[in-house]
């Protein structure tokens, strides 16, 4: 049991990550094939893994409902959606379009899911205000100089702010090309230098911890 | 009496006419270098008589008497070896020289293995010159020398972290810089335990494949076995169900490692959707009913970043986020308590389990970006002496941290 649930695993990440390092070298049709083969089995793991999913959802929502949790109509409301998606897909092929005419499950995506999504996204804006307005507030001098450089930049990128004061423009672009890129392009190298750090633990078997229970199991 | 000196004088003519144009110079065709082959590669000298009304076509044949085939047409003027096009170790032509590249195409398919022939003609207006055949064969390479520096550095930086490992078990006191975010981890679960509410852990919307998701598990994993001591509910709602089934056994291991077994609930990890909205709609809405007292964005982010975090902190939670994703950086550390930022995300598994070979290779990658920092101070200065002085020398250092492909 051990075998299986530490040193297959361990096994297969050392040969695996070996490979598919040295494979970055390797211009030959054969590494180009084998990164091709790969790519297909993560889909194909990734198409049954999405079983594992559904039955968290129906066994998640079944016990609330069983339970009647507080907000169990919810449940209710997902299983009545879901089934009628899947009814509704199935009678239109999976096709959105047939023959140029938008069929039922291509109106139930373009009117329901586009829209609610749209939704979603557009909160966006307002929630950028909000925390926009609890980052600006002036409260100590690093905020301070937060809140001017923010101002300035918006000034700088909206076409009444570069009318009223044009020399801002200048200085949105210095600000965005030397300070704002030096600052990503430090936190990116150190974000580089983790991710290969990590690579290599975990190629190495040196960490382990993503199969469970530590060093120790 | 009149037709022969009409001749000659035109012999004259034609003859400096076709002086005018000269024939490329050192033209030579060879196997495309460091590719997956189905290619030509074809070399000569730059003239001083280049321009853009004087073209190069390119003709190819699969046999020395043809029957040729126009595959390719431009202003002799173009088509030259830039500085960073090659690195000075694996160069097909010297910098300056003409350097086409032939790929294969449905007009002339390139086969490997097999020998073609190919000729330019250089031609303005109505006056032309052919090239002499050149004759190369195609073949895939199986290491590409472009990349060899790529490849020290890699096999370098790996020796510097086994020695930094290793360097660690002889030594296990390494000192840590104190990171804010990780220190607050025991706080919020105790928060969360006095109040009685659950704790809500994301690991961000990448797959199993991405490293950010890894260390996101790898810190779940030690926010689990302080959840299973304090005994409070923890919750971690999933975007992929892989990363949903290996979050499953990690959170089920640590409850066994903290000695409560019997506290572990099966469906504290749930899959809700892959979509990226749906699934932030469903955890504000989890967020809004059950109030969780400590919310942890561990991962990649993208858009859903703000809406996620915004929400949590109008609860009152306590938030910590830690993400690679710079681009939404901003937004945690505007709404969150705490911010892991880019690497902290990666040391967090050593910080917290402080396990000396874990918290070696921490040493190995400052040692990594010491590196790093030097090239870039070393670098700009011979890249500004290189044009101050206008040498090419540097060069030849600047190309071994170039990044080619």
């Amino acid at each position: 049991m051990i075998f299986l649930k530490r040193q297959l695993p361990l096994a297969i990440t050392f040969v695996m990550g070996v490979t598919f390092a040295f494979q970055y070298y390797i211009p030959h049709p054969v590494s180009e094939e084998a990164i091709t083969n790969v790519s297909k089995w993560m889909q194909i793991i990734s198409g049954f893994a999405l079983a594992l999913g559904l039955a968290s959802i129906f066994h998640v929502h079944a016990v609330k409902i069983k339970r009647q949790v507080p907000g169990w109509g919810y449940s209710i409301v997902l299983y009545a959606a879901m089934l009628a998606t899947i009814i509704v897909g199935f009678k239109s092929g999976g096709e959105t379009k047939v023959d140029g005419a938008q069929t039922a499950f291509g109106w139930l995506y373009d009117y329901s899911m586009v829209p609610l999504q749209g939704t979603m996204f557009s909160i966006l804006a307002f929630f950028i205000a909000s925390a926009a307005y609890r980052a600006f507030r002036a409260r100590s001098p690093e905020a301070s100089v937060l809140l001017v450089s923010a101002v300035l930049v918006m000034m700088g990128r909206v076409p009444l702010g570069q009318f009223l004061l044009p020399w801002t423009w200048d200085v949105t672009q210095w600000l965005l090309n030397v300070v704002n890129s030096a600052v990503r392009r430090a936190i990116l190298i150190g974000v580089s230098m983790g991710q290969v750090a990590l690579s290599m633990k975990i190629i190495l078997g040196i960490e382990r911890a993503y199969l469970g229970g530590g060093k120790d199991q | 009496m009149i037709i022969a000196p009409t001749l000659l004088l035109l012999l004259f003519l034609g003859a400096s006419v076709l002086a005018a144009i000269p024939a490329p110079e050192g033209f030579r065709a060879l196997d495309t270098p460091n590719d997956a082959g189905k290619s030509l590669s074809l070399v000569w000298k730059a003239s001083p008589a280049d321009r853009a009304d004087r073209t190069v076509q390119v003709w190819l044949a699969d046999g020395p008497d043809g029957p040729f085939q126009k595959v390719a047409e431009f202003p002799s003027n173009t088509r030259y070896v830039k500085p960073g096009d090659f690195p000075w170790w694996a160069q097909p032509a010297r910098k300056g020289d003409h350097y086409v590249k032939l790929a294969s195409s449905q007009a002339f398919p390139i086969e490997d293995g097999k020998p073609y022939f190919v000729k330019l003609l250089v031609r303005e207006g109505d006056q032309e010159v052919w090239s002499e055949v050149a004759e190369a064969t195609s073949a895939p390479n199986v290491f590409n020398t472009a990349q060899l520096n790529n490849l020290v550095f890699v096999l370098a930086f790996t020796g510097v972290l086994l020695a930094s490992i290793a360097a660690a078990r002889r030594n296990p006191h390494v000192p840590l810089r104190r990171i804010a975010g990780l220190d607050a981890v025991e706080e919020a679960i105790g928060r969360s335990t006095e109040m009685g509410r659950p704790i809500l852990y994301l690991t961000g919307s990448g797959g199993m494949d991405e490293v950010s998701t890894i260390a996101a598990t790898v810190i779940l994993g030690e926010v689990a076995k302080k959840v299973a001591h304090y005994d409070t509910s923890l919750k971690v709602p999933h975007r992929d169900p892989i990363v949903m089934a290996v979050c499953q056994e990690i959170v089920k291991e640590s409850y066994v490692a903290a000695g409560r077994p019997d506290a572990y609930k099966e469906d504290s990890n749930f899959f809700i959707t892959s979509d990226q909205f749906s699934y932030t709609a469903a955890v504000d809405g989890i967020m809004l009913r059950e109030k969780p007292a400590a919310n942890f964005f561990m991962g990649s982010y993208f858009a859903e970043s703000l809406l996620l975090t915004e929400t949590g902190a109008s609860t009152g939670a306590i938030q910590i986020a830690g993400t690679d994703s710079d681009h939404q950086l901003p937004f945690f550390v505007t709404t969150c308590d705490y911010t892991l930022i880019g690497e902290e995300l990666y040391a967090a598994s050593a910080y917290l389990s402080r396990e000396p070979v874990l918290v070696g290779t921490l040493r190995g990658q400052d040692f990594g970006k010491g590196f790093i920092m030097s090239v870039l101070v070393l670098g700009t200065a011979f890249a500004t002496i290189g044009v101050v002085v206008d040498s090419a020398i540097f060069n030849y250092v600047l190309d071994l941290f170039k990044d080619f492909k």
